[in-house]
């Protein structure tokens, strides 16, 4: 009970900021009579979500199961990259700068490829969302692994350990918390992704909802869309935050770690 | 070289099998050590002999950069010599099983194991430990960890993280890691060079306490004369690079040894003789 109490003292000045935005949005609309085709005001957002829900589930389904399948494909691919990079020195030295070049490419210029390939719908969405999020855990993988202390190595070597004991009861658990650093921006990169796709090409999804509502000007529903989509975006990530601290709670009592890209 | 012999049938008999000599369990001949090729190349060990019998506790000391991790990378099998032969039990090295353990100056604990589990993790790897670990690691291996724990002053830490212990609890739990497989050799490079005096002197006295009720055979790499006269049984001092062994000498003070011996005249005597030897290397080596 103290617990909780304790967690909700400390939320409780990013809660009052989150909330105070939201009021001085709501006034500052109100005092300079700013029209709803501009900039909605929350309470009409909010009431245009609930008023719309039943429309607006579908796509909100559609959206999180791209994103969550995308992202599903791209850690596991992320992951087998990542691991197979950082176990080799000479892989890592030699795949690196390639992985730096191509994620810094903008992914969201494969959407039209995809599409061209694929044609519209589900599938260039989920590739997207893949594509995007692959690279940040391949190269936070590949970096926790491949940055084991060389003594560490050298100890486990005169054990006489084979290159996958190495790599299960060091590399493996010492990437854990790059990894999970990298699923949490790995995640709201694969929204970004699939969102894209959809507003270029679907039929279905918050992102094609979105651009069908502003081409007819419905400002408060293309604000819905955004609610649900950072609504999404925050809940994934809390998921995330949550799993990392029960996994790697060992890694927090160091600062630093993760590396982002 | 004998084992065509063997095959031969006919060959001739007379021969009389060579006498069994004990040998020692690390020999060195004529080893060198050289980095890279060319223009660029690195010499970092001249042609160095070196015996160490089965048992011992031997020290090597001599000016930073000689050569002394180079030797214990070779003793681990972690390099190959690029000349000379290098025998560990009496083969050669890479096809012999003798067990190892090792410890640097930086603990290298693992963050997210208990200094148990830390300590246990060479039985996880190390044959015959190996085959037994599911069946043990709760039992018999536990416990091995705690007396081993115990005998270094962390009785009752197993539980604890390695974030949880000051440098020099690391420094033993890193001690325990490198001894739970019982090793037949323990390689020791500047194991307490980062730690404060006391507790260096602390530790000192923990590892000759280990030394002697067990029995392995140690090499220790440092950079402290006192260190070595204290615990070593032989001292080789080194040459600066590229290194060889200028002098061995045995130090024979009765065991077990007492801090006090430090300040007695033979002791200092001693330090003093070294230090000599090896600032006049390092003046011969800057001339
Ligand atoms: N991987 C390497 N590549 C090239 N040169 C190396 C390598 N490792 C060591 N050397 C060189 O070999 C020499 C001996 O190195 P070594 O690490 O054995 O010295 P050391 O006696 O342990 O020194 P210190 O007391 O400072 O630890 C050094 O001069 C070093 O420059
Ligand atoms: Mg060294």
């Amino acid at each position: 009970m103290t617990n909780i109490l304790a967690t909700l003292r400390a939320k409780a000045p990013s809660t009052a900021l989150i909330l105070g935005v939201f009021v001085v949005w709501e006034v500052a609309c109100l005092a300079f009579g700013i029209s709803d085709i501009v900039l909605p005001r929350p309470s009409q957002i909010l009431a245009t979500l609930w008023d719309r829900w039943p429309a607006l589930w579908p796509h909100t389904y559609q959206t999180l199961y791209t994103t969550l399948v995308g992202f599903g494909w791209g850690v596991l691919i992320g992951v087998t990259l990542g691991v197979s990079i950082g176990s080799s020195r000479l892989a890592f030295e030699t795949a690196y700068p390639l992985l730096v070049g191509i994620s810094s490419i903008p992914k969201v210029a494969v959407v039209p490829i995809f599409v061209l390939w694929f044609g519209a719908g589900t599938v260039p969405a989920v590739l997207t969302a893949m594509i995007i999020c692959i690279f940040p855990i391949v190269v936070n993988v590949a970096t926790g692994i491949a940055t084991v202390e060389p003594e560490l190595e050298d100890v486990m070597k005169t054990l006489k350990a084979s290159k996958l004991d190495i790599l299960w009861n060091v590399g493996l658990p010492r990437a854990m918390p790059y990894f999970f650093a990298s699923l949490k921006v790995a995640i709201t990169l694969a929204f970004v992704g699939s969102v894209v796709a959809e507003t270029v090409a679907s039929n279905r999804g918050i992102g094609n909802m979105m651009m069908i509502a502003s081409s007819s000007f419905n400002v408060p529903l293309v604000f819905a869309g955004l609610f649900i989509l950072a609504g999404l975006g925050v809940m994934l990530y809390l998921i995330f935050s949550f799993i990392e601290r029960r996994v790697t709670g060992w890694a927090h009592r160091k600062t630093d770690l993760a590396v982002t890209t | 070289m004998s084992a065509p012999a063997a095959i031969l049938p006919d060959a001739p008999r007379a021969t009389v099998p060579p006498p069994v000599i004990p040998r020692p369990l690390i020999e060195l001949e004529r080893v060198a050590v050289q980095f890279g090729k060319g223009e660029g190349a690195v010499r970092a060990l001249a042609e160095t002999d070196l015996r160490i019998e089965k048992g011992d506790f031997v020290a090597l000391v001599g000016p930073s950069g000689c050569g002394k991790s180079t030797i214990l990378k070779l003793v681990s099998g972690l390099l190959k010599p690029s000349a000379g032969n290098l025998f560990v039990a009496g083969r050669e090295i890479g096809a012999e099983d003798v067990r190892i353990g090792m410890a640097y100056q930086n603990p290298t604990l693992l963050p997210w194991l208990t200094v148990r589990q830390n300590v246990m993790l060479p039985l996880k790897i190390v044959q015959p430990y190996r085959k037994h670990w599911r069946a043990k690691r709760n039992g018999e291996y536990r416990e091995k960890a705690e007396a081993l724990l115990a005998q270094v002053g962390l009785r009752g830490f197993g539980d604890k993280f390695p974030w949880q212990l000051s440098g020099g609890m690391m420094q033993r739990t890193n001690l325990c890691r490198a001894l739970i497989h019982e090793p037949d050799l323990l390689l020791l490079d500047e194991p307490f060079g980062a730690l404060d005096q006391f507790t260096r002197e602390e530790l000192w006295a923990t590892m000759q306490d280990l030394w002697s009720t067990k029995r392995t055979t140690v090499l220790l790499v440092t950079h402290d004369l006192r260190e070595a006269g204290y615990l070593a049984n032989r001292i080789c001092v080194m040459s600066a690079r590229p290194g060889r062994i200028l002098e061995d000498c045995a130090v024979d003070f009765a065991r077990p040894r007492s801090m006090d011996l430090l300040y007695t005249p033979g002791f200092v005597a001693l330090t003093q003789r070294l230090r000599e030897l090896i600032i006049g290397v390092r003046t011969a080596a800057t001339l």
